[in-house]
């Protein structure tokens, strides 16, 4: 076990930071502070430190996969908080699946400006009847001439109120058996037929939508993958450079935000931190987040080696999201009578972020239903982390 | 950046495992733990052949000279397969010597602990949550009176390291005058305590004691979480196997949800705890700063995981996990010796809170 890095990468370590002190903060005032970010990405890009698995030609830096240098450059950048590529669902899903399945005008199109945050995407999977059973969507996408007209809903749909473009997925073929049946289709948000109502959800605020498609139309061609094998098309994996352990540090960073709520809380006329079983809950928890962290360490040395991540992989996210539940508990625990309020209120003479904890705690509960259940995953890690037997009831491709 | 246990240390693991495999299946650990003494000569001689009897005793005292994580992950390997015996507290004993002892002691035995030729222990309780050094009571110089609770496999031993006052070490045969040696039935009878009544009985003081008994502490930390792992991903898989074979209403109970459910979370829980105790092990080898509070963090969080795992794993057994019959109980008592010995959870917790300076 050796937990430094080699010289080979302390080497590359100081070329970053070399890098990064030459380029942010930015030194011009005049600029927008968001002329400044997109800027300083694209300068990040040109030398090697963003879109590292995107070839150049689609607006990467076509580096080679190292996990090790990501995490150093991940390392870096957030010691001095430069901004990294640009989050959300176009990046970090549709970008790759167009890497690895798309037609070669897809990815002319739509990566670059994606990864530079001009065009948003929307995520158009689940339906009222159709969440952890996704395959059994119902909207219909139906060739006519050279387009495909979709009908149908989607639900909890997250963004889809920015979105220009939404990755969808729609039954194609509807002779065809379940999972064999699906197209994976791009669709322009901005066109007539479709309809974005916001969904109000517990902490008051409205990420998702529901989206109606009533004659929406898109190009022949604006399909990834054949058609049918939108299902397929949907499973493809992240194969580069992860940022595997970034539910790890994200753990560790709202830790360090509770122990410090911890601090500044009273109670009995001292603060929270010394009474005896906010102590030992604190304790608890981090016991958890560094068991957490270590394995995030792991299989990053795994990847680093190409071995199979095994198991590990498969608990990441269940984990995390135990990990968030606890932390949220603790830290209403510690409002007390200030977790009487609503999320994004504050009472005028506290000190307190209470609407920051208030929406931690609410988000939680978001979390381990997102992208995949609590108890979806539970399924996942007895049938193919233990071999146990598959429910009959529930096929999966 | 490799955090992962090299080759050799998965061969150690791998020749422990295959050896445990042999000579100690549960046919045999059965016997053992029905057994009068909770000892097979055999296979401690079996184990001590395989060079564990010195792992952390340096070459030139003839031990293999490894680092406490190597010694860690033997622990793991035997606490898989629940092995029975004195190896906790023969290894807590020569490291109490390698940490504290003067030249003089370590070349008298430190060689015949790493031979086997004699077995040692540790005498740290004296009651309640007296188990650290700064609350041992145990008084005098060179010649020792009083008692300590608790000591493993004592009556087997030829050498224990006895805490004293002011968390000083002193070591003591067992067959020197005023040492009197009392059973006492403890939960888990892989690993048999005994009590020690001491009545001026002549001891040999490690000059280095009282700057080291809290390392020495850490240490056993650690090979009791490391023990706690083991036994821990042990129980999942043998829950599993239970799963996959057992039928109730026409099909291998692994098909219902509730259960496979509960099978995934044990896995989920136990799974992340392997770094935890391989880091706390590298950072007492090698991260002093962090040493002592990494080792509180693991022994409270993965042995209330074993504790709960073991739980768990009875009632995925059913009515037969309930049995003496049924080998789930042997983990599940080697869980409360391994949450309980040198200090609960909390115990620990809390000196993990002041060490964080809160
Ligand atoms: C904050 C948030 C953002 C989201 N963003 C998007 C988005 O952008 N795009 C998108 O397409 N979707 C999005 N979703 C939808 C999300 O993927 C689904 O909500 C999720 O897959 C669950 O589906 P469902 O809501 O229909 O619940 P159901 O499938 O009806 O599940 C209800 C309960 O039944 C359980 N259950 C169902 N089937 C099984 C089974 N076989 N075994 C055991 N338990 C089962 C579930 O675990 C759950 O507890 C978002 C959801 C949330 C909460």
């Amino acid at each position: 076990m050796d937990l430094s890095y080699s010289e080979e990468y302390e080497k590359f370590r100081s070329q970053v930071r070399t890098f990064l002190e030459a380029h942010w903060p930015p030194k011009d005032s005049e600029t927008s502070r968001e002329d400044q970010t997109a800027r300083f990405r694209q300068q990040a890009i040109e030398a090697g430190y963003l879109a590292r698995s995107i070839p150049k030609k689609y607006g990467g830096s076509e580096q080679e996969a190292d996990v090790l240098k990501a995490a150093v450059i991940r390392e870096e950048f957030r010691r001095v908080r430069a901004p990294g590529e640009v989050a959300g669902i176009g990046p970090g899903m549709l970008v790759p699946t167009l890497l690895d399945r798309g037609e070669e005008w897809q990815k002319e199109k739509f990566v670059a400006p994606t990864m530079r945050g001009e065009i948003v995407w929307c995520q158009g999977y689940s339906e009222p009847g159709s969440g952890s059973d996704l395959a059994s969507l119902q909207t219909k996408g139906e060739l006519v001439g050279d387009e495909w007209v979709i009908n149908g809903q989607k639900i909890w749909t997250s963004g889809a109120q920015h979105a220009d473009y939404m990755f969808c997925l729609t039954r194609t073929e509807p002779e065809a058996q379940k999972h064999a049946g699906i197209s994976y289709l791009l669709i322009d948000m901005h066109q007539p037929g479709i309809d974005v109502r916001p969904l109000k959800q517990m902490n008051g605020s409205a990420d998702f939508n529901e989206v109606f498609l009533t004659d929406v139309r898109t190009p022949k061609d604006w399909i990834v993958g054949k058609r049918g094998e939108g299902w397929l098309v949907s499973r493809t994996t992240l194969k580069h450079e992860r940022n595997m352990i970034g539910n790890a540090e994200q753990s560790a960073l709202m830790f360090a935000g509770l122990v410090d709520l911890a601090r500044k809380t009273q109670r009995n006329g001292r603060s929270a931190l010394q009474d005896p079983s906010v102590r030992q809950h604190l304790v608890e928890i981090e016991g958890r987040i560094k068991a957490h962290q270590y394995s995030g360490h792991r299989q990053l040395t795994k990847a680093a080696k190409n071995q199979d991540p095994g198991i590990i992989q498969l608990m990441n996210k269940l984990n995390s999201t135990n990990i968030g539940h606890a932390v949220a508990k603790l830290s209403i625990e510690l409002l007390e009578d200030d977790s009487l309020l609503e999320p994004g209120s504050r009472l005028p003479d506290s000190e307190l972020d209470l609407s920051g904890w208030m929406n931690q705690y609410m988000w939680s509960l978001g979390i381990a239903v997102a992208g995949g259940t609590a108890n979806i995953q539970r399924n996942v890690i007895g049938e193919r982390g233990l071999g146990l037997p598959r429910d009959a009831a529930v096929q999966r491709s | 950046m490799d955090f992962d246990i090299t080759e050799e240390q998965e061969l150690l693991q791998e020749t422990i495992a295959q050896f445990v495999a042999n000579e100690c299946p549960p046919t045999r650990l059965r016997e053992i733990f029905d057994g009068e003494t909770g000892y097979d000569p055999a296979l401690w001689t079996g184990l001590i052949e395989l060079g564990l009897g010195g792992i952390t005793v340096p070459e030139e005292f003839g031990g293999a000279g490894l680092e406490l994580l190597d010694l860690a992950l033997a622990c793991e390997t035997l606490g898989a397969g629940a092995v029975p015996g004195p190896f906790l507290g023969h290894s807590l004993a020569g490291l109490a010597l390698q940490l504290a002892g003067s030249d003089e002691q370590k070349k008298t035995w430190l060689p015949r602990l790493a031979t086997g030729e004699v077995i040692g222990s540790v005498a740290f309780a004296e009651g309640g949550t007296a188990w650290q050094p700064e609350e041992w009571q145990l008084g005098g110089d060179d010649k020792l009176s009083g008692r300590k609770l608790h000591v493993p496999n004592a009556s087997l031993a030829d050498v224990i390291i006895v805490g004293t006052v002011g968390g000083g070490l002193a070591l003591i045969e067992r067959a020197a005058a005023g040492v009197e040696i009392k059973q006492i039935a403890g939960v888990d009878r892989t690993r048999r305590l005994e009590e020690l009544n001491l009545d001026g009985v002549e001891a040999q003081i490690l000059p280095q004691g009282s700057g080291v008994a809290g390392r020495l502490r850490d240490a056993g930390l650690l090979l009791l979480s490391a023990d706690a792992f083991g036994g821990a991903n042990r129980l999942v898989e043998m829950s599993v196997e239970h799963a996959r074979t057992r039928e109730q209403f026409g099909v291998t109970i692994g098909h219902f949800q509730a259960l496979k459910h509960q099978l995934a979370n044990m896995a989920t829980e136990v799974e992340p705890c392997r770094g935890l105790f391989w880091y706390a092990a590298h950072a007492f080898d090698h991260v002093q700063a962090e040493s002592e509070r990494s080792a509180a963090l693991a022994k409270s969080h993965i042995t209330d995981v074993y504790m709960q795992v073991a739980r768990d794993s009875v009632e995925a057994h059913g009515g037969i996990g309930f049995t003496w019959e049924c080998d789930v109980q042997i983990y599940f008592k080697r869980a409360m010796f391994d949450r309980a010995f040198l200090g609960m959870p909390a115990v620990h917790r809390e000196r993990a809170a002041v060490l964080a300076g809160w």
